[in-house]
């Protein structure tokens, strides 16, 4: 082997091989990208970044809540973090429905109650360090029974997105469409409106918790939508985007882990850091962006056709 | 086809439609006339049983019936993403919707239907391209062929031609004329006298209560008493 190859392989291929905590934090990375980036894509098309923001915060004041019961149990916090979740994305469609205020601000209230109050739930009861593992994740601690909670919600997930993905699709592109209909022409759905949007939310809150030990509350948000924004930009057709969005995501966990292991910083902020340097060099190359054509487009996201 | 009781529509304390009762034969044709604000949009929306999401309050009833199967609307602004990563042909194909609900596979027909649709609206060369590189009309276009997709026994078309070129209103009326012929059920709010006159055997005049509901001549000769 030459100089370069044995380089190489001490960067990137040593690591992996020599300890199990590597590989158990690379394939976790791995089931968080396949699972989480494709929810991104529909995310950023439904216009609900937000709400993916308001969820991972709100997920924390479930956390904090397991964490009183169990102290650092995994099973404990994620399923505290999964009800709370669940609660916000209820809350948030309940408040919708009967005030007149604009859902973004409410989720804005919400999302900065939640967090405001997971921090101080934590900083009662534990120490500085069990904070900053809450908040930013541990990659690199993520042990066996922590890895196929990952890897078996990241299944379960992309499973799930298959069977809703007509539906989903549709309700994104046109819900109008699909909401037109009696009971009694038996049309599927349009009895349920809502269930494509709450099935869905489901699927992120549960990605969102399980980020969370590796990448923390507040980074594995990231994972989901900085590769889709980014895929967004280079593919015309949904399932490319799906598949890009997922692919940028995995590279960010595997070059993020290896920078976090060779310079020592934090994994789950130093593999966001990587997502955002590839959405960064997206946004400068990627055809479909103002940038790279030489002019800059105008908010041009939606545009009201009248018939 | 379609039965209506009493039906009161609210939005905070404008009153949209008051105490409006009666009904839609099947395979009857219907223009909707009437003054902006006279409702006619809400009664469309109501129809398609799309009020409760638009936050109106409803009371009486609206009845389809059964046999409608699917039912066709055509909003009159239709807020859609222009850059939503998808093509003309699976937008046109979504209209097998109502027919094949989240997991059913397509049936035979539904392709036929598609590729008829892209041949009656002229987009059969854009039937690749994504949505977003067309232009407004084209996509106006794309909709029209969407609703021919559907194969409706009940079509709702909300100021079908207020924003689409001479060549493609005539198109529609042609297409208005073969779903009256195949005996489905179209209810259309339309502006233009004329074509109302040429195209509807059948007119309401709505000002939030029903003003006259009867054969275009009568409604049109009661509107006229009424110097409207």
């Amino acid at each position: 082997m030459n100089g370069l190859g044995t380089l190489g392989y001490a960067i990137f291929i040593d690591p992996f091989v020599e300890f199990a905590f590597m590989r158990r934090s690379l394939v976790a990375t791995l089931a968080l990208a396949l699972g989480s980036a494709p929810l991104g894509v529909f995310l950023n098309l439904r216009r609900m970044g937000l709400m993916g923001d308001a969820l991972s915060h709100a997920i924390l004041p479930g956390v904090a809540a397991g964490f009183w019961v169990a102290g650092l149990s995994l099973w404990a916090m994620a399923f505290g973090g999964l009800l709370a979740g669940l609660l916000v994305t209820t809350l948030a469609a309940w408040l919708s429905r009967h005030t007149q205020q604009e859902q973004n601000t409410s989720l804005s209230a919400v999302y900065l109650s939640a967090l405001a109050l997971g921090v101080g739930m934590v900083s009662a009861r534990g120490t500085p360090l069990d904070l900053l593992h809450i908040l930013f994740g541990s990659a690199l601690g993520v042990d066996k029974p922590g890895l196929l909670l990952v890897a078996g919600v990241a299944s379960a997930s992309v499973l799930l997105l298959a069977v809703l993905y007509r539906g989903l699709v549709l309700d994104t592109f046109d819900p109008l469409f699909m909401r037109v209909g009696h009971r009694s022409t038996g049309f599927g759905t349009a009895r349920y409106p809502a269930v494509w949007q709450q099935a869905f939310l489901f699927l992120v809150v549960a990605n969102l918790v399980v980020g969370f030990q590796a990448l923390g509350t507040l980074m594995s948000v990231g994972l989901m939508m900085l590769p889709a924004a980014a895929a967004r930009l280079w593919h015309a057709t949904l399932p490319e985007q799906l598949v890009h969005a997922a692919a940028q995501a995995a590279l960010s966990g595997f070059a993020g882990l290896l920078v976090s292991y060779h310079l020592g910083t934090a994994s789950g902020p130093t593999i966001i850091a990587c997502a955002s340097l590839l959405y960064f060099g997206s946004v400068l190359l990627a055809p479909d962006s103002g940038i790279s054509r030489g002019r800059l487009r105008g908010p041009t996201l939606a545009s009201t056709i009248h018939s | 086809m379609v039965q209506l009781d009493k039906v009161c529509v609210r939005y905070g304390h404008h009153l949209a439609l008051a105490h409006v009762s009666g009904h839609f034969e099947a395979g009857s044709l219907t223009a909707v006339i009437g003054a902006n604000g006279a409702g006619k949009s809400t009664l469309l929306k109501g129809l398609a049983n799309l009020l409760t999401a638009d936050g109106a309050q409803l009371s009486g009833a609206i009845t389809v019936a059964a046999q409608a199967e699917a039912i066709a609307y055509l909003p009159q602004r239709v807020d859609i993403d222009r850059r939503f990563p998808m093509n003309v042909y699976d937008c046109v194909l979504s209209g097998r919707w109502q027919h094949t609900g989240p997991w059913r596979s397509l049936d035979a027909g539904a392709r036929t239907r598609v590729a008829e649709a892209l041949h009656t609206t002229g987009l059969e060369q854009l039937a690749d391209q994504p949505l977003g590189s067309l232009s407004g009309g084209q996509l106006q276009r794309v909709l029209f062929a969407r609703l021919l997709t559907q194969d409706a026994q009940l079509i709702l078309l909300d100021e079908p031609f207020s924003a689409v070129d001479a060549e493609t209103t005539q198109r529609l009326l042609i297409q208005i004329g073969h779903w009256h012929r195949q005996g489905r059920t179209v209810i259309a709010a339309v502006h233009d006298q004329t074509q109302v006159r040429q195209h509807f055997p059948r007119s309401l005049w709505l000002g939030s209560k029903v003003l006259a509901w009867g054969t275009t001549h009568e409604v049109l000769a009661h509107q006229g008493s009424h110097g409207a």
